[in-house]
């Protein structure tokens, strides 16, 4: 019985590896998308338009003023606009995209104690750009409330700066806020459990096509066997080339890989568990290798996009975020950043990856039972 | 006939790839009007690609085709309106209903209004399809598909209709229907090229073209050319050998070119007529018969060469023969098996025996069920009711046990053609339990056997098609089945390479293996010890070839073929049917 599955699982790396175009696709494409997307899809919002609308010439608000204009690195064009219609204006035409309206009482209001409100228009149609922004801005109000305030009411005590303390909790494991070293880890990631989902979801649905299935299905291979060999080549790619990728993003991206690279290999190890589950559950539905590559493609999208990868999955509605809880991909990268960026443990590794276990083993338990009721 | 040529083709090339072989290589010759020209051939051997390259969806690599005078290359939207095309597959949508692919096609060639109305009223008239005018177009048996795509293509009246391979997949009395349709439209004026695979279809067209390997072999009657092998055609028999020892010894002779078996008899051809054959043994007794199209095709290939049949050892088995000794003589055993797929009963209650080196052969049209039956047979499906045995194991109780001890070839060789022939060896070696020195020792006995060293590091996929049919043999015997399952193994592949097939089968069965064959291919089915003719689900018929053509009246037909008997089987079924419903309505 071992001897069959070692031929069978021989014959499925030969089988991936000797076609060209195959070993084309699965080495080249992950690796530059990773460089590519690792440079190209910072998270980082740079250059935007800022507008300032203040009612006020006090100079609290000339501060504060000064204080957006001053950050050039964020704000690189301050407009300033005299009444509230070409606030709108502006905002509508996209000549800017935040404005700060100041109203006449704020430094006053400031002065005497009484909460003040300070009153930011974004435009929501660039959602994601525009909280970033918020949260510049936010950093930018704070720090002058801890310094300028405190200052101003009392220069005798020390500035209370409380508030950049706030500000350090968000930069803790991305000291510089560069945005690449958030990236990368969700890149390795989804990356590693694209390649897994992809050879495994078309290896049966291909050999469907060449008529190969049948030929297995006939041999006293049994479906069991034939789930160990199918998934052992997936698995070892997608191991091999997860930790390729580990070792540009510290080679060439300097990422610190603060945890331990052997509790990344083995969270990579249950995470490609669960995706080969899904790829071979895929593939023993479809037909062609068409469609198990629309499978594969209605998996993966919802899947990476639900995963906290492009949108924090905190803004999604309580009922999404259910269902992110099942996608293998929200976990893997959770700890893929942990592990690289804040050397997460053993413990917390565990927490985070024991629902792919079973994401896993009822994939592959379908898998295997559906590829059976085929042969009814 | 005093016909015009319609198309000309001179010089014309087509090569895919600059490393390939050309398609075609310097086809020259005429087709005339008003008449039935046949595209004979062997897959691979050009057909599809002359089709396309007269219905200008390909351009010559170099030379010139005329339709009607129109350059092909240069005047395409001319062309297009003269030829109709009817491809091999795709030509139907398979998600939409009869009368949605008329409409569609009517829209595509722009007939609307009351002259739509009434073209499908006589395309309905003429395929006989008005019944089903709301069933989905996959929901059709072969035989309708064909005669949709017919009605397709004759939406608008073409002058050249180009039907690439009509008849495959299509169940014999479909075809003769559809020969019909095609003579009335001839009839009409419209010059019809018709391509194919079988060579008994070659001697119902008025003319042909005979392709092979991209070249053609042969422009002119049918009949003429078979006329060239006259007096050369002998059927024999002898008392004292089986058919299958008569045939191997016959084909040692120099001087018989090709030798198949039919019925009890082995058919020859031989170079000089003679009725007496010393070298066969005093016993045998020979005659005359009238020469075949299919045999023609072998003089101009020259037979097979006899290097190659010398090889055929008849000691490739090592374990099979101790094997069979003194176990039970029944290797395969189906008992009512019945397969339903929802409503839907596709066998039913289908009960026979095969013995140890017995060929054992499945007849039917597509549909008829003889795939779900053989599938339940090799493990690939799960009987609904009733018991499939495989060499004394029951293959629902223990599936793997059972599939040791069978091998199984596909239509389509399924070899893994990203593989090399070794590689390929190895893993289906391996997988059926040889390994270490057994299995470098079987590996090399097969390449030996299968002549397959100077391949032995290219890929199965870039093999020639012989090559890859010895492959996918080795592949399913090396570890000695007592059954060998074979799915229409060798439909559609050039005569030479069926013989060498048959050949090595003979030479297996002589060693004790037992083969089950489906097949719709009658010629196929002449090779067979025993054949059960199925039709709708049922066993209608079993018996010899000789049996079952010895069983219908023979008043018309002297000599009936297996296709007479066969057609015939399914109307007395079908009467018999119709009859047993008229009584259980009256009663």
């Amino acid at each position: 019985m071992l001897n069959r599955i070692v031929r069978l699982i021989i014959k499925e790396f030969l089988a991936v590896w000797r076609d060209p175009h195959n070993r084309f696709v699965l080495l080249v494409p992950p690796l530059v998308q990773l460089l590519i997307f690792s440079f190209a899809a910072t998270h980082e919002v740079k250059n935007v338009q800022l507008g300032i609308y203040s009612e006020d010439h006090g100079s609290a608000a000339r501060e504060l003023i000064s204080r957006f204009a001053s950050a050039r690195r964020t704000f690189s064009h301050v407009q300033y606009f005299q009444d509230l219609d070409d606030v709108h204006r502006a905002i509508d035409t996209q000549d800017v995209i935040a404005v700060v309206h100041i109203g006449p009482t704020f430094s006053r209001d400031l002065l005497s104690g009484t909460p003040v409100a300070l009153q930011i228009l974004l435009d929501g149609r660039k959602a994601y750009a525009a909280q970033v922004i918020s949260g510049y801005m936010s950093q930018i109000t704070d720090r002058f409330v801890g310094e300028y305030v405190a200052v101003s009411i009392d220069p005798s005590k020390p500035p209370r700066d409380a508030a950049s303390i706030k500000l350090v909790s968000r930069a803790w494991f991305n000291s510089n806020l560069d945005s690449v070293w958030s990236t990368i880890p969700g890149l390795v990631g989804i990356l590693t459990n694209l390649i897994a989902l992809i050879v495994t979801s078309l290896s049966i649905a291909r050999e469907k096509e060449l008529g190969t299935f049948e030929q297995l299905l006939v041999s006293p291979l049994r479906p069991l066997e034939i789930l160990i060999g199918k998934t052992t080549p997936a698995m070892v790619l997608g191991l091999g080339e997860g930790m390729a990728m580990v070792a540009i993003a510290t080679l060439v991206f300097a990422l610190p890989c603060a945890g331990s690279p052997l509790l990344l290999f083995g969270a990579l190890f249950v995470s490609l568990f669960s995706t080969i589950g899904i790829g071979l559950l895929i593939s023993s539905l479809a037909k062609t290798q068409q469609q198990a590559f629309f499978g594969a493609f209605a998996f993966l999208v919802p899947a990476i996009l639900l995963s906290g990868f492009v949108t924090p999955v905190e803004n999604m509605p309580a009922w999404l975020r259910w269902v992110t809880y099942l996608d293998p991909i929200y976990y893997i990268i959770l700890i893929a950043k942990g592990i690289l960026l804040e050397g997460m443990r053993m413990p917390t590794v565990l927490q985070l990856a024991w629902p792919m276990v079973p994401i896993g083993v009822v994939t592959l338990t379908t898998a295997g039972w559906t590829f059976r009721q085929r042969l009814e | 006939m005093a016909s015009q040529v319609l198309i000309s083709l001179s010089e014309v090339r087509k090569q895919f790839s600059a490393d390939a072989r050309p398609a075609l290589e310097c086809v020259t010759a005429n087709i005339y009007g008003e008449r039935i020209t046949g595209l004979v051939g062997p897959d691979g051997a050009g057909k599809t690609t002359l089709i396309r390259l007269i219905a200008g969806l390909l351009d010559p690599t170099r030379g010139r085709i005329k339709v009607a005078g129109y350059d092909t290359a240069r005047q395409v939207s001319t062309v297009h309106t003269i030829v109709s095309y009817m491809p091999q597959r795709f030509g139907l949508y398979e998600d939409l209903t009869v009368m949605e692919n008329l409409h569609l096609y009517a829209d595509l060639r722009g007939v609307v209004g009351k002259h739509r109305h009434e073209t499908f009223e006589r395309l309905l008239a003429f395929t006989g399809l008005g019944h089903f005018t709301g069933r989905l177009a996959g929901k059709l048996s072969g035989g309708m598909k064909q005669k949709l795509g017919l009605a397709c293509a004759l939406i608008h009246r073409p002058v050249v209709l180009l039907l690439d391979e009509p008849s495959a997949g299509v169940d014999p009395v479909s075809r003769r229907e559809l020969w019909k349709m095609v003579n009335e439209l001839v009839d009409e004026g419209t010059a019809v090229i018709w391509s194919t695979a079988y060579m008994d279809e070659a001697q119902r067209c008025d003319e042909v073209l005979l392709l092979n390997e991209g070249k053609l072999l042969y422009q002119g009657k049918p009949g003429d050319l078979t006329g060239q092998v006259e007096g050369q055609t002998f059927l024999i028999e002898a008392t004292e050998d089986s058919r299958r020892q008569l045939l191997s010894k016959a084909l040692e002779q120099p001087d018989i070119i090709d030798g198949v078996i039919q019925g009890r008899k082995v058919r020859l051809i031989l170079k000089t007529p003679t009725t007496v054959f010393p070298a066969l043994g005093t016993n045998v007794q020979a005659r005359p018969t009238p020469p075949r199209f299919e045999d023609a095709f072998m003089v101009l290939l020259g037979g097979i060469p006899k290097t190659r049949i010398s090889n055929i050892t008849s000691h490739i088995f090592q374990k099979l023969r101790e094997d069979s000794t003194g176990t039970r003589n029944i290797v395969v055993e189906a008992q009512d098996l019945t397969k339903c797929f929802g409503s839907f009963t596709a066998v039913d209650q289908v009960s026979f025996t095969v013995c140890r080196g017995e060929i054992f052969g499945l007849l039917g049209p597509n549909g008829a069920g003889k795939s779900t039956t053989f599938k339940m047979m090799c493990g690939l499906l799960r009987p609904t009711s009733g018991k499939a045995e495989v060499a004394g194991v029951d293959l629902t109780m223990a599936p793997a046990k059972a599939r040791e001890r069978l091998g199984y070839m596909a239509q389509r060789f399924s070899l893994y053609s990203d593989l090399s022939v070794h590689q390929n060896l190895e893993f289906f070696g391996g997988v059926y339990g040889l390994m270490g020195r057994r299995l470098q020792k079987t590996i090399h006995r097969m390449i030996e056997e299968f002549e397959l060293a100077p391949f032995i590091n290219s890929n199965a996929g870039d093999l020639p098609l012989g090559f890859k049919q010895r492959l996918a043999m080795a592949c399913a015997i090396m570890h000695e089945p007592q059954v060998l399952f074979l799915d229409e193994p060798t439909s559609g592949v050039d005569p030479i390479t069926r013989r060498e097939f048959w050949i090595r089968i003979n030479a297996m069965v002589n060693q004790g293996m037992t083969i089950m064959v489906t097949t719709h291919f009658l010629d196929e089915a002449e090779y067979c010890d025993r054949i059960a003719m199925v039709y709708q689900g049922r066993i209608i018929a079993t018996g010899t070839p000789d049996d079952l053509k010895r069983s219908i009246p023979s008043e018309n037909l002297p000599e009936p073929t297996l296709e007479d008997a066969f057609i015939e089987m399914i109307q007395r079924h079908e009467r018999y049917e119709s009859e047993g419903e008229g009584l259980r309505r009256d009663g």
